[in-house]
């Protein structure tokens, strides 16, 4: 069976919950329309399916969007060979959804980093601290509007953070330029 | 015909009498055998193996024995990018050290932070600890960490040792 197969199961078992399987390059991706549900759609792909295998699980912050957070939770099967992708968006204000522990106890540290780096929070994670930074960190640094640069903070008696000093960057590449004094790294603002 | 040379020690002349400065005598021991705490905590760890491994061989320096305990270590070499979660750790660690002790911060990444100007690391470890001696490089190639250990050593040979140990006394 292929990848498209398994993932038109889910939507025969799931109907208007599952989005129309979109292929992009050989990758079959699904879209959740409801993201509190993803913990039971997991479930099924890992039990019936034989999706057995959770490779990642990554955030997307679409900034400036409403629903702004994106998760996806990218699924192999190592029996069957195939590799799924499961989208769900969570809004901003709510910035939550069910953990999948319970189907796959790799899911632990992926959920943390998730929370550590983006700030949305798994309902039933049973060790949600960050993973990355230090506990007591103030912000969420993979968001958009975190500068590269970081922001000062001060945990007296635990840790502090300084903001590095980017000496006029962040110094960006520029692929596929013509010569090398087009491609290496210089100070790029968007429109260029 | 062998040259003699008018300083130095002469045994048949002096016996077996050396004169010399306490502090020079005790700083001459120190220096020969500055144990290293490997505070290695990226790339720069790989060639600080490749210092104390056959090749290059840092116990021509007396620096071969490397401590894991910081209770027993002269020198933290702090190899690598020190993130702002690792500081708390190397700053506990430094603090765990018995005086004398001193640091070697290897690489541009321990001297400055090095390419990553972000959010995670600590810009230079000489913003927690007080370092003797910084080596450039990413990573420092072998001869780099001994010639910074060359350079600590002269470092503590003339450190005033005994007005130090008066002071403190």
């Amino acid at each position: 069976m292929t990848a498209l197969e398994f993932a038109q199961q889910i939507k025969t078992k799931f109907g208007d919950l599952i989005s129309e399987p979109a292929g992009f390059r050989g990758e079959i991706t699904i879209k959740l329309a409801n993201a509190e549900r993803i913990a039971e759609v997991c479930e099924f792909a890992r039990k019936e399916l034989g999706f057995d295998y959770l490779v990642d699980i990554s955030s997307l912050d679409n900034y400036g969007e409403d629903p702004r957070w994106t998760v996806a939770y990218h699924l192999r099967g190592l029996a069957n060979g195939c590799e799924l992708r499961v989208k769900a968006d969570v809004s901003e204000e709510k910035s939550e959804l069910p953990t999948v522990i319970g189907v796959w106890r790799t899911a632990n540290w992926h959920e943390r980093e998730i929370y550590d780096m983006m700030g949305i929070r798994f309902r039933g994670h049973p060790d949600l601290r960050r993973i990355l930074m230090w506990e007591g960190y103030p912000y969420f640094p993979l968001r958009k509007d975190f500068p590269l640069a970081g922001k000062p903070t001060q945990i007296p008696e635990v840790a502090f953070t300084q903001a590095a000093p980017l000496e006029g960057g962040p110094f960006v590449t520029a692929p596929g330029g013509k010569d090398a004094i087009e491609r290496e790294p210089r100070v790029r603002t968007a429109e260029e | 015909m062998p040259t003699r040379s008018e300083i130095g020690y002469d045994s048949k002349i002096e016996g077996d009498v050396i004169a010399t400065r306490i502090d020079a005598a005790l700083n001459w021991f120190r220096k020969n055998s500055l144990w290293p705490m490997p505070m290695g905590l990226a790339c720069c760890a790989i060639e600080l193996m490749a210092a104390g491994a056959s090749r290059f061989d840092i116990s021509r320096f007396g620096s071969e024995v490397m401590r894991f305990s910081p209770r027993q270590s002269d020198v933290m070499i702090v190899a690598g990018t020190v993130t702002y979660k690792m500081a708390t750790a190397v700053k506990r660690i430094y603090d765990q050290m018995a005086e004398p002790k001193w640091v070697i911060a290897m690489g541009a990444c321990a001297s400055t932070g090095g390419m990553y100007r972000s959010y995670s690391v600590l810009q230079g470890v000489d913003n927690i600890i007080p370092v003797d001696v910084y080596v450039a490089g990413c990573p420092p190639r072998p001869e780099a960490l001994l010639d910074a250990l060359i350079k600590l050593q002269n470092q503590v040979q003339h450190e005033p040792l005994l007005e130090t140990l008066k002071k403190t006394a």
